[in-house]
């Protein structure tokens, strides 16, 4: 098979120019599911074309310009037929016609802001917005985003469907949000790339293929939006974790697919390259406090550290207690306690602890347990980890705890 | 996935248009937005570098430069979905060289790293 067999290429240069070709045509059509089906009515004209025609020299290019065109043909036969109905009297004329050649020109760069602002906009679900950023951003087909998401392609194509009809309904703009309402929309952005990421993180060993490929999509979407809105510091926050984060992703799973705590991990199989990316978008958002950028110090401190026992666990005390201020929840006070723990001794650590409520949470006992074994409780200790092998649902987990509980026998 | 793209070629006997290195910038900024691109440079001739070999048991230190025609000239590093999508990309590189660069030739290696994605899923 030779890779320039056509549709192959189709293929990978809708992979690339998707995203771009969709945003731009959203633009003109005021309407992404209009915008989606005009790209995909491009694609499917050079896939009949190009084993004809050969290949053209700058697909990309041509898929836009012809993408286009059947953009602005549609938009001159609603106008012609607006004005027709016009002249028999049955619809309000319509505003000063917006030059369509101008519009053309515009930047590419602000058409993808404006799509993904859309594509996570709050009148959407959250599952929405993460189903709808994935297809148009990411460029993923019904049956990909089903897959990664363990969940039938039906069920995704209907929120899809869904979601571009609540679009169109509630007739959501194709803008960058008004100034007042940026944060808070540029927080929905970012939730929803971190949701990707965290939903292929989490996923474990004998998962189907897609799952880890959600951390790629995120990481990408990620750096696009680096690239788009490069002086957001919560941006390069977000890439920075992600990161990061993703550096340990061949470390932390044995072969036999049991997970492999942080401090256990050979460190030497860590990506470098990605905690050299992590660290340098890490850099460009030094000095903010931002939730993600918080989130990604941390994660820099354990970067940092080739050997477990060199981790800076005063510095991440540190950080966990700012973070805990900009954005509190009983989560980021248990990996206080963790912290706490190891850079002020098992008795802080504790104390933070047990002044938690957060009930059917096995980390919590687990997190326990591990800081009264240290101080030498040991059947306090035990007790703790049988507690959190009771409520975990995750075998592996579960394994992890009866085993913690039984040394301590 | 990651594919390594080496770009070789006969060692130029004049530098490459100013032109030529403008869009190969561009082209780099388009594919580091699209999250494609993770890491890019060019590679000095060989003369500048050297060959460690082992052979019959024997280490051997050889000074640059190589006596293959041609030379690596650049490396960049994709994480693409697919390699045809790393092939497009090497492709809109070379096109670039046929652009604007009268009577270049060479070739671009679009090489596999090893990823996860090869080592299947543990029982």
């Amino acid at each position: 098979m030779t890779a320039t067999d056509p549709r192959r290429v189709v293929e990978a240069v809708w992979r690339i120019e998707s995203a771009r070709i969709i945003a731009g045509l959203a633009r003109i059509v005021h309407d992404v599911g209009l915008a989606e089906e005009l790209a995909q009515d491009t694609f499917v004209i050079a896939l009949e074309q190009w084993p004809v025609t050969g290949v053209p020299d700058h697909p990309g290019s041509w898929l836009m310009a012809t993408a286009k065109h059947r953009a602005i043909d549609l938009v001159r036969r609603q106008r012609t037929y607006q004005k027709k109905l016009e002249e028999i009297g049955r619809a309000a004329p319509d505003a000063d016609e917006p030059d369509l050649a101008a519009e053309l020109d515009d930047y590419i760069g602000d058409d993808l802001l404006r799509l993904i602002f859309t594509t996570c906009h709050p009148v959407l679900s959250t599952e929405s917005r993460v189903g709808l950023t994935l297809r148009l951003l990411g460029g993923l087909s019904t049956d990909e985003i089903a897959r990664a998401y363990l969940v039938p392609e039906s069920a995704v194509g209907q929120r899809i469907t869904r979601a571009k009809r609540r679009l169109t309904e509630r007739r959501v703009p194709i803008e960058l949000p008004p100034p007042a309402e940026a944060a808070e929309r540029l927080a929905s952005v970012l939730e929803v790339v971190y949701l990707i990421f965290n939903e292929g993180y989490a996923a474990t060993a004998g998962d189907d293929w897609m799952r880890p490929t959600l951390c790629d999509e995120a990481l990408r979407l990620g750096r696009l939006l680096a690239t788009l809105a490069p002086r957001e510091p919560e941006v390069h926050g977000l890439v920075a974790l992600m990161e990061l984060q993703a550096s340990r992703i061949a470390a932390r799973t044995a072969p036999d697919g049991a997970p492999i705590l942080l401090q256990d991990q050979d460190r030497r199989r860590w990506d470098r390259l990605l905690i050299r990316r992590g660290l340098a978008a890490l850099d460009r958002a030094e000095g903010t406090f931002g939730p993600y950028a918080l989130q990604a110090s941390i994660a820099a401190c354990h970067a940092r550290a080739t050997r477990a026992e060199e981790t800076d666990w005063q510095r991440i005390a540190a950080l966990y207690t700012v973070l805990a201020h900009v954005s509190p929840s009983p989560v980021v006070d248990l990996n206080r306690a963790v912290a706490v723990g190891n850079a002020h001794g098992p008795a802080r650590g504790l104390e933070i602890v047990d002044a938690l409520v957060l009930p059917n949470y096995p980390l919590v006992p687990a997190v326990r347990g591990d800081l009264l074994a240290r101080l030498g409780r040991t059947a306090e200790a035990r007790h703790e980890f049988e507690r959190a092998a009771g409520m975990t649902r995750n075998t592996r987990e579960r394994d992890l705890f009866e085993a913690r509980a039984a040394a301590l026998e | 996935m990651r594919y390594l793209i080496l770009l070789k070629a006969a060692q130029p006997a004049s530098p490459p248009p100013a032109e030529l290195m403008d869009a190969i910038m561009q082209l780099g900024a388009e594919a580091t937005a699209a999250g494609a691109l993770l890491d890019t440079a060019g590679l000095a001739p060989s003369a500048a570098g050297a060959r460690v070999g082992l052979f019959g048991g024997k280490l051997s230190v050889t000074d640059g430069p190589f006596a293959e025609a041609k030379e690596t000239i650049s490396y960049a590093l994709y994480e693409v979905r697919t390699k045809e999508e790393a092939v497009e990309w090497a492709s809109r590189f070379l096109k670039l060289h046929r652009d604007l660069w009268d009577g270049w030739e060479g070739e671009a290696d679009v090489l596999k790293v090893f990823g996860p994605e090869d080592f299947g899923s543990p029982a």
